[in-house]
């Protein structure tokens, strides 16, 4: 199960330190990286606290350290989190977290939509959306050695659909442990709390310096860019899987263009297969990687595109869908720029099935530009 | 003790381009002398001092010391808070003007 891929990549990547709290539907990565500390099979200290705000706090302790930390949760947990993200952020700590998308309550539910996890999109965080188990475990190896660069030293999320990847079982290839050892060695922090070599962290800053210390964050945020795409590619040499900001299926000569982020994406995959055996151009942008946003990249494939539509599992209240918003606004000041259709679905683990897909593209099919800025699917009358 | 140690320990910074990414002290408090912040100089005039010790009991920064029995002030460190010369039951300690 996925939960189990991001338990297995935590003690793959060497994971010296974690604390967590448990939380539908993250619960089985608290369980099962206890079990492994517990017997000996991963050498890290886990540390149990008592909410998750404790959780992320413990874990920047670990982190400014020195050590490799990894912690987990889950929407109101995330939530509660806030406002230590912000800090591991500004405090440039490269703590990993999995966050297993669950839909907000109230009304209380525990099934999946995007909505937690974009809620601290603007926190600083890198975020990696994943499409399957695989991803997951590939995800967290390499996020370490992106976030732990000098360059970079941010925090990142890894996210996975609630259910649709946490429980659901797949073939996931275990990479050899040797292997990993040479793609990511053992951190080295060189700001770091030493008792041999005191210094004090966080400290008061004024106007005078914290503006060049937010452009800091954001230089980095902008280099992790390049160095996620480099990670990716040289995780693709080593283990035979490649990775990048975005993944493009059929994009060349595709007339429509549809955006998607996680398991949405793979259904809208076997939809777009089935419509090119038809001689339908159609093509799929999966957004990998929201933060730092992939501007060049987006921009490019999306140019070319007589029709963009993006559909998102969220939704901005008052706005728009997210990903549909963000990807409009990286296309207004280009030359070319197609009419973008922004749908919404699957909110509170609603199934999005192909059909979803189909109906979705059928919808898009039949205007030559949006009626509206939200098209809502599903949507029962 | 630590501090003695690695008091020479300083983090050398040319401009921003040098700085830390994070906010954070680049040396020792031997170093960062923090009584450069203080307006007003607490002086403790030793002929009305009873050395009953509540000036050392309530500075919040630690930066009266106690030596050969009498209170001292640390003026690397102290920030001029004037609480020592509030608390004094003999109005031993009088506040100068920091030029």
């Amino acid at each position: 199960m996925g939960n189990h891929a991001l338990s297995y990549g935590a003690q793959l990547a060497r994971t010296q330190v974690i604390a967590a709290y448990p939380i539908t539907p993250q619960t089985e990565v608290v369980g099962f990286l206890s079990e492994l500390c517990a017997d000996g099979k991963l050498d890290a200290r886990f540390i149990k606290v008592e909410s998750e705000h404790s959780a992320m706090a413990a874990a920047i302790g670990a982190s400014a350290v020195g050590a490799r930390t990894f912690t987990a949760t889950s929407a109101q947990g995330l939530a509660l989190m806030h406002e230590m993200l912000h800090w591991a952020v500004g405090a440039r700590l490269p703590v990993i977290l999995g966050n297993i998308n669950r839909a907000m309550g109230p009304p209380w539910t525990i099934w999946t939509d995007q909505n937690d996890s974009l809620s601290q999109r603007d926190t600083g965080l890198i975020q990696y959306y994943c499409e399957s188990n695989q991803e997951v475990l590939d995800t967290v190896i390499q996020a370490y050695k992106v976030s732990e660069r000098e360059e970079v030293l941010l925090p990142a999320m890894i996210v996975l659909d609630a259910f649709v990847l946490s429980h659901t079982s797949e073939v996931v290839d275990m990479p050899d442990q040797e292997l990993v050892d040479k793609y990511l060695p053992p951190r080295k922090a060189t700001y770091r709390v030493d008792p041999k070599e005191p210094h004090s962290f966080g400290n008061l800053t004024t106007p005078d310096r914290y503006f060049e210390l937010r452009y800091k964050i954001e230089r980095s945020m902008r280099r992790a860019e390049g160095l996620i795409k480099e990670a990716g590619e040289e995780f693709g040499r080593m283990f035979g899987r490649h990775y990048g900001l975005i993944e493009n299926h059929h994009v060349e000569d595709a007339e429509t263009i549809v955006v998607a982020s996680a398991t949405v994406a793979g259904t809208a995959r076997t939809v777009i297969d089935d419509l090119r055996e038809k001689g339908e151009k159609y093509g799929l942008v999966r957004v990998r990687v929201l933060r730092p946003f992939p501007f060049d990249e987006i921009r490019q494939v999306l140019s070319e595109a007589k029709k963009v539509i993006v559909i998102d599992r969220n939704i901005s209240f008052g706005h728009t869908g997210i990903f549909f918003q963000e990807v409009k606004a990286a296309m207004y000041n280009q030359p070319r720029r197609p009419p973008i259709f922004g749908y919404i679905a699957g909110l509170g683990g609603r199934d999005v099935t192909p059909a979803t897909i189909m109906e979705i593209i059928d919808d898009a099919k039949s205007k030559d530009k949006p009626t509206e800025d939200i098209h809502w699917i599903g949507l029962k009358p | 003790m630590m501090a003695e140690k690695t008091a020479d320990k300083q983090i050398e910074i040319k401009g921003e381009s040098d700085m830390p990414p994070m906010a954070m002290s680049l040396g020792l408090m031997s170093w960062n002398k923090t009584g450069s912040w203080r307006n007003l100089r607490p002086v403790i005039d030793y002929e009305k001092c009873i050395k009953c010790m509540i000036c050392w009991k309530f500075c919040p920064d630690a930066c009266i010391h106690i030596e050969d029995d009498k209170p001292v002030i640390d003026y690397d460190y102290c920030k001029g808070c004037i609480i020592c010369a509030v608390e004094c039951p003999k109005d031993a300690i009088s506040v100068e003007k920091e030029e």
